[in-house]
């Protein structure tokens, strides 16, 4: 009977209390208190630029790492003291496919299914199922070498599910791919979600978040810096902006009839000759704007209005732009020493 | 909490995915076995030479010789397999897996064990083609290369521990062939000890390379000294020394190893 109760909804999957982790005998600080929670069967998308903090954290979370100081709980146990148990409800998809790249796929996903206790017969009809699952039957025989970015990941993702886990750490599962592969990747992101696993999902891509999450939280030198859905966050920023691009010369007159119309200062990207204002009477500002524009006999090239996105919520956040490259990130994090 | 049966299956896992490596790609266990068999065909016919008035001709104390140095090498070849693993992530992924926590050093070491069963027996019969003879008993013989294997795995475990602590696969392929190539030859695998400077004398009489390689030689029907003080206890017992040897190596490295490979925060 209390299986019907929406208990479910509330019940914390994973929760991550004050993480603090240094590297380098305390030079360099990784994480800087970061807490997070995730609600049963959600997906949060932990979304940070390089350097953030995010592989560590999902490292620690499971269980690679112990972090400084600070709690997790993964499925209710706790991931510090019992971090053997943890490792037998998680599934873990790192950020560079590790799997081994001499061995056929059928090689990889046979021997993962033996580590985690199955038997021979077990393991290999696992293998099957989850070959079939992620389109790599026919291409089950073939030296990892010899498959494509694409074809890693899924087989990555194929062999950290093999125990159907409660919850998966997916970290940059679709960094390096093309459209086309990261396409994929979603779609076989969301069929795993829509059977009710918690997800934890590392990103540097708006998009992504956007698309796969439930919960997004914003992270930024090793702390949480927001948290809330895709529309809390972009509530955050301000409602909807008008985006105008005009040629070079009417950049300035431009500026002035947004500024009448929206009541504000827009905001102006010479490079782009892009030019963004907040439209709080939304499509009645619109008009407004084509109207005077008219006017003016200024022509823009492209006039739009737009929701705020994820890349402008952390520009607010954090006052300068996802993609940009943190300075101290740059040398530190040779590939190498990550692992 | 993880059962002991569980600890050998997972080990045994890991092993078997080598030997599943070396039928993948054959060129790895190809490889392996030429280059041992090429350094016998040069020692024979190179310095062959240097053998007048030993019986049987230097090959009788050459090929114990080789045995020791090849078996030597898994320390390199372990380190790196190791070094590798956590470079690719592999390594990360097993840690996340609910195995016990000796399984992937265990079943490294044991792989490459097994690796050195067939070079030694490539090499054997090489040997045997080219004039090596060995003369004791069967069992002698049996137990001289059960010896050699037991050397090679206990150095597998100093090949674990550098791999662990190692920042990439390159580097520890440089590290382990600089310290081994100078361990076997500082030795009296090749040549006799007698002619070193007086230190090396020393250096090479406590080598366990020179213990390794004087235990092979009696346990195959010959007996040589060696060092610069002929009564010492490495050159008196060269055999108790080499298990004593690869004790010791055991007992430092496999704590170690186990630890450092549970605890690893890179
Ligand atoms: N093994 C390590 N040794 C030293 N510093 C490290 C190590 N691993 C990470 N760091 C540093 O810790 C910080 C957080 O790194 P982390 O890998 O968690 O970031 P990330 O958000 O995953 O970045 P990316 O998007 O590049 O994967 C960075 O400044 C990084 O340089
Ligand atoms: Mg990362």
């Amino acid at each position: 009977m209390w299986a019907q109760i929406p208990y479910r909804c509330r019940v914390k999957s994973i929760i991550a209390e004050n993480l603090v982790k240094h590297y380098r005998q305390g030079e360099v600080k990784a994480l800087d208190g970061l807490s997070l929670e995730v609600e049963e069967g959600t997906v949060l998308s932990l979304l940070g630029p390089n350097g953030a903090g995010k592989t560590t954290t999902v490292r620690i979370l499971s269980t690679l790492l112990r972090p400084d100081s600070g709690h997790a709980t993964i499925a209710g146990i706790d991931a510090l003291k019992d971090p053997a148990k943890v490792r037998s409800v998680i599934g873990l998809s790192g950020q560079y496919a590790a799997v081994d790249e001499t061995l056929t796929g059928w090689d990889n996903l046979v021997m993962f299914g033996r580590l985690y206790h199955l038997s021979t017969a077990q393991a290999q009809a696992r293998a099957t199922e989850l070959l079939a699952q992620f389109s790599l039957a026919d291409d089950a025989k073939r030296p990892i070498k010899t498959f494509s970015g694409g074809m890693r990941r899924r087989l990555d993702l194929a062999a950290s599910l093999i125990i159907k886990p409660r919850v998966l750490f997916l970290d940059e599962p679709t960094t390096g791919l093309d459209p086309r592969g990261r396409q994929e990747m979603w779609g076989v992101i969301e069929s795993l979600v829509s059977e009710g696993v918690t997800l934890l999902l590392t990103t540097q891509y708006l998009e992504e978040a956007d698309q796969l999450a439930d919960r997004i939280a914003v992270v930024d030198h090793g702390r949480v810096i927001a948290e809330g859905t895709s529309d809390e966050l972009k509530n955050r920023v301000g409602g909807e902006r008008i985006e105008v691009i005009v040629a070079e010369g009417d950049i300035a007159r431009t500026a002035e009839v947004m500024k009448r119309v929206s009541g504000v200062d827009a905001t102006i990207d010479n490079g782009l000759r892009r030019l963004a204002a907040p439209a709080p009477k939304g499509s009645q500002n619109l008009l407004e704007l084509v109207r005077e524009l008219d006017a003016e006999k200024i022509h823009p090239l492209d006039l739009a209005m737009k929701r705020p996105s994820l890349d402008d919520v952390f520009l607010s956040l954090t006052g300068r732009p996802a993609e940009e490259v943190l300075p101290e990130t740059d040398g530190v994090a040779a590939k190498g020493g990550k692992r | 909490m993880i059962s002991l049966k569980h600890s050998i299956l997972d080990a045994w896992v890991i092993t078997k995915r080598q030997l599943l490596q070396l039928i993948r790609v054959p060129e790895v266990l190809i490889f392996s076995t030429i280059q041992p068999v090429m350094f016998v065909l040069l020692f024979r016919y190179v310095f062959g030479g240097l053998g007048a008035g030993i019986k049987g001709g230097y090959v009788q104390l050459l090929m114990p010789g080789i045995f020791v140095q090849t078996v030597a090498f898994t320390l390199a070849a372990t380190a790196q397999g190791l070094a590798q693993d956590m470079e690719k992530g592999l390594i990360d992924r097993f840690r996340s897996l609910p195995i016990a926590r000796s399984a992937v050093v265990i079943g490294r070491t044991l792989g490459d064990a097994l690796l050195n069963v067939v070079v030694l027996l490539v090499m054997g019969i090489t040997g045997f083609i080219v004039g090596w003879r060995p003369s004791s008993s069967i069992l002698h013989i049996a137990f001289g290369f059960l010896t050699l294997l037991l050397f090679g795995y206990s150095l597998s475990w100093i090949g674990i521990f550098m791999g662990l602590i190692a920042r990439d696969a390159r580097a520890v392929a440089n590290i382990t062939f600089l310290t081994i190539f100078p361990l076997t030859f500082l030795s009296n695998a090749f040549a006799s000890t007698t002619t070193m400077p007086r230190a090396l004398q020393y250096f090479a009489e406590w080598n366990p390379v020179s213990t390794m390689v004087a235990a092979a030689r009696d346990l195959f029907g010959f007996h040589n000294t060696f060092g610069a003080t002929a009564g010492s206890f490495p050159s008196q017992h060269p055999l108790p020394m080499s298990y004593i040897y690869m004790g010791l190596i055991m007992l430092v490295f496999i704590p170690l190893s186990v630890r450092r490979y549970t605890k690893k925060s890179r």
